[in-house]
């Protein structure tokens, strides 16, 4: 696993004075340590993950069964919708990383950590990789509701692999932008107000209704927004209409963007706040 | 990653005019503090006086304004990362992961200092039982009371002996009889070789326990030694009355004042 070097004296005048033992870590021992830890986290607040699928099927459900009719009388809106609660579950399943990322910074571990020879930061890749992990699962649950109140996608097996790719990377950006958050935020509640930013942008998009009918201002802001080519990349893949390639280059392009600032921004913050006061 | 060979360090900890403030606060003025290897060494003074400040600054949690420090013959702030692979800590405030078991704590924070993942289960199950916890061991830290917490951080802090061992006020929530216990542990530690860098405000605990003793008053020290060599040089019969010789107060009085 490790390998800590004999303690050997500097000259033979040190012999009073201890060396060091170095303590070399297999390189990703942290982040294998660290994902643990977060899982573990995961498993022990059961709420969190009850919470971030139970608010997106409840949305669905509502959507489906007291919208539905008014705006897709044939019944078909189940169809439509379904790609745009995949992303909201996932804005909402990640949220909780900002709050465990908060804690963690003001709870006194993070001191701990700060005076070993490791690499701190990898903290919060443990919960960026617990965040991944959680969402995904709550996903398949949110589709499963889904196909249960009459979602049927006519996606083929790539389509599937795609569609599952396309989620992780935008889990992903979600999960580093409330990192951010978790980071930038004085307190582990500051860190809940401000993530709540974040859930309002899957409405001003193509997640709920088509945007050509929204008012003319809110249509510029909803066709042009990351969200919405995103989601009509997934609705395209699913239900098999096929996708412009337009969409789906922004779609990668806005994930990968977001996501390189996500990491970047995530970075500075945690030296700012982990760094020697 | 071969370490630079420290320039022969002479003391475990060597602090050189080290200066310290925080906004317009000034903490430390100019502090100048030598513990030789292997010592016990206790910083004594009340609340305010620095004695955290200090510490934080060893452990390179705080950057220096001024001066310099070395720990195991490292630079704090050039050679941080060989001062961390020299030292462990336990703060004042709980250092430990509420979430978790006491033992999955030891267990992961053993994984972080190279331990394999049998010897850091077996570590955690030695100094489980040496603090004992053995009972609590696999309930979550959140339902544990505030000594066993503290048992727990100290625990941590031993999973491996490095050089160097800071302690910020580590009797603070124990009972008597752990703190007894605490104090043999420390004693033991130093007969091994390691330094043992001990803050408190319980001048009984500095005299029982500690063989070098720094009074920290306002960011300086005023007075530095062993206990007997304190206590002849202010004509005191004991170490609170060489406090009040050295700082003009009673250390609970001081408090208030600092208050």
């Amino acid at each position: 696993m490790t390998v800590i070097a004999p303690a050997t004296a500097g000259s033979p005048a040190a012999g009073v004075a201890p060396v060091a033992p170095r303590v070399r870590l297999r390189p990703l021992t942290e982040e294998a340590v660290f994902i643990r830890r977060s899982i573990l986290h995961s498993l022990r607040t059961p709420d969190q993950l009850i919470m971030a699928i139970a608010l997106p099927t409840i949305l669905m459900l509502m959507f489906v069964w007291v919208f539905g009719g008014a705006l897709q009388s044939d019944g078909g809106y189940v169809d439509y919708v379904t790609p745009g609660i995949i992303l909201l579950c996932a804005g909402y399943g990640a949220a909780s990383t900002a709050v465990d990322v908060a804690h963690d910074m003001t709870a006194g571990i993070i001191d701990r950590f700060r005076t070993m020879p490791i690499r701190a930061s990898a903290v919060i890749t443990g919960h960026v990789v617990a965040s991944l992990l959680r969402n995904l699962v709550a996903t398949a649950v949110v589709i499963g509701v889904g196909i249960a109140v009459g979602f049927r996608p006519h996606a083929g097996l790539a389509q599937w692999l795609a569609v599952a790719g396309l989620v992780a990377l935008y889990i992903l950006v979600i999960t580093f932008l409330f990192a951010g958050i978790g980071l930038a935020a004085s307190s582990p509640d500051a860190a809940n107000g401000y993530g709540f930013i974040l859930m309002f942008l899957p409405y001003v998009s193509s997640a709920f209704v088509p945007v050509d009918t929204m008012p003319a201002w809110l249509r510029g802001i909803a066709e042009h927004q990351p969200l919405t080519p995103i989601i009509d990349t997934i609705r395209g893949l699913l239900l098999g209409t096929g996708i412009h390639s337009a969409d789906g280059w922004w779609a990668l392009g806005w994930c990968a963007l977001i996501l390189a600032v996500g990491i970047a921004g995530s970075a500075w913050l945690f030296r700012r706040r982990a760094g020697r006061r | 990653m071969i370490a630079p060979a420290p320039a022969v360090p002479r003391s475990a900890v060597e602090l050189r005019g080290v200066r310290k403030s925080f906004g317009r606060t000034t903490v430390l003025e100019g502090l100048d503090l030598e513990v030789p290897h292997g010592a016990v060494f206790a910083l004594l003074g009340p609340n305010g006086a620095g004695k955290t400040t200090t510490l934080n600054i060893l452990c390179t949690l705080v950057a220096p304004d001024a001066g310099t420090a070395t720990v195991n013959g490292y630079d704090v702030v050039r050679q941080a990362e060989l001062v961390k692979a020299s030292i462990s800590v336990t703060g004042q405030s709980a250092a430990v992961d509420e979430v978790l078991s006491g033992e999955e704590n030891l267990r992961m924070i053993g994984r972080l200092s190279g331990l394999t993942g049998a010897r850091a289960r077996s570590r955690a199950a030695e100094l489980l039982a040496l603090f004992g916890l053995n009972d609590s061991a696999r309930k979550r830290v959140a339902t544990w009371s505030g000594g066993m917490r503290r048992k727990l951080d100290l625990a941590i802090s031993m999973l491996r002996t490095p050089p160097v061992i800071f302690l910020d006020e580590p009797t603070t929530g124990l009972d008597t009889r752990s703190r007894q216990e605490l104090w043999g542990m420390i004693r033991d530690l130093a007969d091994d070789g390691t330094t043992v860098v001990l803050t408190t405000q319980y001048l009984e605990e500095a005299d029982a326990l500690a063989d070098r003793i720094a009074i920290l008053d306002r960011g300086r020290i005023v007075a530095e030694g062993t206990a007997p060599q304190l206590k002849a040089r202010f004509a005191a019969r004991t170490l609170d009355e060489v406090f009040l010789a050295a700082t003009g107060s009673h250390i609970d009085e001081y408090e208030k004042e600092i208050a």
